[in-house]
């Protein structure tokens, strides 16, 4: 028998082994901060504390880079409606692809690596440094106190973040397409209220960014409590909520756009 | 429980946020004009609707004063019923025309209420009896073409 390959075989079997486990450990871990949460929300200035780090804090990366998508949207779009003698419907592209996809994707991704990391960061260096078993000593149960805040914290202000993110990108798109371009103002508003619905569109686009904000949350603060307690598993967690949560929002969003945009 | 600044970002960011929502419901969506108060329903049969959607426009001299609720094939007629929602406000005479137009050259298509004379207007459950159906450019051309064709033969 070939004894590298074995071994091989060996490696992988127990790297699936232990994503699963890990995966079913996670499961859990969310269903403890939801059955934690009634804490969370009573001490509201706890979660109030953590609206803050994720939130506020986020908000010049959010609004600035939501400027500059919108502004590039609108010189892209403009010069490929402009094939087609359509520039008025500027508005509408600007809009559509902020309101549906580019906010919510966008922001969740910002937020990720914004908010995210340090979130993993802070539970991890918590737990390196032990504050986590001392609480427990003390009988303050750490999920409740420290994790149960942090995610509702991240899962309230992603929609705003994402709100904010599209309106910004739409002024962008404004300023370049009406202001710098010179596009027909009351068309470039007119033809946008016309197609972006409410329920359709809107609606849809806030549903995506909640369902962002609880994988970011989830991610970010269940790999800060699983870190390694040294200085190398709290740096290996942070790059993996990153990367972890990024790849599950692009997921994610194919899966929501899937059912929500079936092209009706 | 003090008040801390921090509360004061806090809130600054969510009324913000919550500023933002309104800005894309109100100016760039169309929730306000579209929540405007009661509509009743009425029946229109066409041949054709071409590219007609559900919650398309209705207009009449240009103003919409309608939207399209339902579209359905009636297997029996063979004829597409559109079911439109018009607003309680408008009344219309029982011979209204209803067309089916395209904003501009590859604009979306709307249907058209053209009035007529009739003293006795459109109730709730009514279907319009005159109608005329999308104009299908390929048909137009094809049609042109031949006309031309007929033309340059009876020349010779």
């Amino acid at each position: 028998m070939d004894n590298g390959l074995s071994r091989a075989l060996g490696g992988l079997g127990r790297r699936v082994t232990s994503r699963v486990w890990r995966l079913g450990y996670a499961s859990r871990f969310f269903l403890a901060i939801l059955l934690n949460s009634a804490t969370a929300l009573r001490r509201v200035h706890l979660t109030i504390r953590e609206i803050y780090f994720t939130g506020v804090l986020s908000l010049i990366i959010i609004l600035v880079s939501g400027l500059f998508v919108g502004m590039v949207l609108g010189l892209q779009g403009y010069d490929t409606l402009q094939r087609y003698g359509s520039t008025e419907a500027l508005g509408v592209l600007v809009s559509l692809s902020l309101v549906r996809e580019l906010g919510p994707v966008v922001a969740a991704l910002l937020f990720a690596s914004r908010a995210g990391s340090a979130i993993t960061a802070e539970i991890g260096m918590m737990k390196a440094t032990e504050q986590l078993s001392a609480m427990e000593m003390m009988a303050v149960d750490p999920i409740a106190r420290v994790v149960a805040p942090r995610f509702w914290g991240g899962v309230i202000s992603m929609p705003l973040l994402a709100a904010l993110f599209s309106a910004m990108g739409i002024f962008g798109g404004y300023l370049v397409g009406v202001q710098l371009i010179g596009v027909d103002e009351g068309s470039f508003w007119s033809q946008m209220q016309a197609s972006v619905d409410f329920r359709e569109d809107i609606l849809n686009g806030v549903i995506k960014s909640f369902v962002f904000g609880i994988i970011v949350s989830w991610v970010a603060v269940f790999e800060g409590y699983d870190a390694e307690p040294t200085a190398e598993g709290v740096s290996g967690a942070t790059t993996r909520t990153v990367v972890t949560s990024s790849l599950a929002i692009l997921a994610a969003d194919f899966i929501l756009t899937a059912f929500m945009f079936t092209g009706t | 429980m003090s008040r801390t600044t921090l509360d004061l970002w806090v809130g600054f960011f969510v009324a913000v946020g919550l500023g933002a929502l309104l800005f894309l419901a109100l100016k760039v969506g169309n929730m306000a004009s579209s929540s405007s108060g009661d509509t009743y329903a009425i029946q229109a049969k066409f041949d054709n609707i071409g590219g007609l959607k559900v919650r398309g426009a209705v207009k009449s001299a240009g103003v919409v004063v309608g939207r399209v609720a339902e579209i359905r094939f009636d297997p029996e007629a063979y004829l597409a019923v559109v079911t439109i929602n018009v607003d309680t406000r408008y009344k219309f005479p029982r011979d209204t025309f209803a067309t089916i137009n395209t904003s501009g050259l590859l604009g979306e298509q709307y249907i058209g209420f053209e009035v007529g004379g009739d003293t006795e207007m459109l109730k709730a459950g009514d279907t319009i009896k005159k109608t005329q159906s999308a104009v299908v450019l390929e048909k137009l051309i094809g049609q042109f073409m031949f006309n031309k064709a007929a033309e340059d033969g009876g020349k010779k």
